[in-house]
C-alpha cells in the first residue's frame, strides 16, 4: 500500500460520520414531530391517537436510540466549538473525544430506565 | 498513537488556519501569513455569508443543549417519562408563556441549525448543479413550512378545541 496517499482516518475522521449521520436523523425526526405536534390543532383525540404510537414498546426503544443520537451530537458539538475557539482546543481534541465517549456512556446509562419506564412497566408490571 | 508520529503536522483549529503555523518542526511559520492586512487591503475582502454561518451553527448548538436536552428530560424522564404525553398535558405546558417561547425559540434555532447543515451535507454529496439546485429548493421549502406550521401551532393553541 503507497503510504501517505490514502487519507486513513482516525477517531477525528469516525467522530466527523457520527457527528453528521446524527444531524441528519435529528433533522428528519424534528420535520415529523412538528408534523405530530400539528396535530392538537385538529382535535385532542387525533393529537391523543399520535401520541399512543409513541408509547408503542418499539419505538419506545427508537426513542432511546434518539436521545443517543442527540446527546452525541450535542457532547461532540461542544468538542467541535472547543476545538475552534479554545486556544488548546486542538491539542486536546483526542482526549475531549473519549471523554464525550464517556460521559455519553455514563448518561446513556443513567436513561436506560427513565426512558424505557413506560415500556419496562407495562411488559413486567410495577 | 498521537499525530505527532505519523506526520510533524500540528492540527490548527479552523478559526484560524490561515496563520500556517505549525508547518515547521519549531512550530513557526513557513511563509509570512500571505493574508496579513495592509492599509491598502479593502475593509470586506469577501462575502462573510459562509462566516455567519460558521458563526451561526456555533452559537445556536450552545443554546439548543439546554433547550433540546431540557425538552427530552421533560418529555421522556420526568414524571412517568412518555406515558404522560397527552392532548391535556401540552395544554398545561402551553398554558405558561414561559414554555411557549421556550418551544418557539427551540423550533426556529433547531430548524434553521439543522437546515444549514443539511445544506453542508448537500453540497458535500450531490456533485450536478441541478441536483443540488432542486435538493435545496426542498429543503428551503421543507424549512419554511415547518417553521410556519410551528409557530403557527404554538400562537393559535386552543385547549377548549
Ligand atoms: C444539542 C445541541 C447541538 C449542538 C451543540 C450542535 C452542534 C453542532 C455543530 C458545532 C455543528 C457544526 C459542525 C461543523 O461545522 O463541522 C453541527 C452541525 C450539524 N448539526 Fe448540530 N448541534 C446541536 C443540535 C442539532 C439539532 C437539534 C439538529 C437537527 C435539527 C442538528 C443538525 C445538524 C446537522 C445536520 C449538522 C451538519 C453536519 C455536517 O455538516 O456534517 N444539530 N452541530
Ligand atoms: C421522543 C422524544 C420527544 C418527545 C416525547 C417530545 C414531546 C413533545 C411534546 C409533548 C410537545 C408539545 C409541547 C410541549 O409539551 O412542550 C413537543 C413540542 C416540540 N418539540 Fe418535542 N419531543 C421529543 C423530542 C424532541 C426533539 C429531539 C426536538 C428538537 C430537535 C423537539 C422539538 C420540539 C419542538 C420544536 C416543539 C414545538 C412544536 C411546535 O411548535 O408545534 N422535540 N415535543
Amino acid at each position: 500500500m503507497p503510504a501517505g496517499t490514502l487519507y486513513r482516518g482516525r477517531e477525528g475522521m469516525w467522530s466527523w460520520v457520527a457527528h453528521r449521520v446524527t444531524g441528519v436523523l435529528i433533522f428528519f425526526f424534528l420535520f415529523a414531530h412538528v408534523l405530530d405536534t400539528a396535530l392538537v390543532r385538529v382535535s385532542p383525540e387525533a393529537y391523543d391517537s399520535v401520541i399512543a404510537t409513541y408509547k408503542n414498546p418499539i419505538v419506545n426503544l427508537m426513542e432511546y436510540g434518539l436521545v443517543a443520537a442527540i446527546l452525541f451530537h450535542a457532547l461532540n458539538g461542544l468538542r467541535v466549538i472547543a476545538v475552534d475557539f479554545w486556544s488548546k482546543g486542538t491539542r486536546y481534541q483526542r482526549q475531549m473525544l473519549w471523554s464525550v465517549v464517556g460521559i455519553w456512556v455514563v448518561l446513556m446509562a443513567g436513561a436506560f430506565y427513565p426512558v424505557l419506564q413506560h415500556t419496562l412497566t407495562t411488559l413486567f408490571g410495577k | 498513537m498521537s499525530t505527532a508520529e505519523t506526520s510533524p503536522v500540528e492540527l490548527v483549529s479552523s478559526s484560524q488556519p490561515h496563520t500556517a503555523r505549525g508547518l515547521t518542526a519549531d512550530n513557526g511559520y513557513v511563509i509570512e501569513p500571505p493574508r496579513t492586512r495592509s492599509t491598502k487591503t479593502p475593509r470586506v475582502t469577501r462575502g462573510n455569508f459562509e462566516m455567519w454561518a460558521w458563526l451561526f451553527m456555533r452559537l445556536s448548538g450552545v443554546v439548543l443543549v439546554v433547550l433540546v436536552l431540557g425538552h427530552l428530560v421533560i418529555q421522556l424522564i420526568i414524571d412517568g417519562g412518555v406515558s404522560k404525553i397527552s392532548f391535556a398535558f401540552v395544554a398545561g405546558r402551553w398554558a405558561s408563556p414561559f414554555w411557549q417561547g421556550w418551544d418557539l425559540l427551540m423550533l426556529w434555532l433547531a430548524m434553521l441549525h439543522g437546515a444549514n447543515g443539511m445544506r453542508t451535507v448537500i453540497n458535500d454529496y450531490a456533485e450536478r448543479d441541478t441536483t443540488r439546485f432542486w435538493l435545496k429548493t426542498l429543503l428551503v421549502t421543507a424549512t419554511v413550512f415547518i417553521v410556519l406550521l410551528g409557530t403557527l401551532v404554538i400562537f393559535t393553541f386552543d385547549p377548549n378545541i
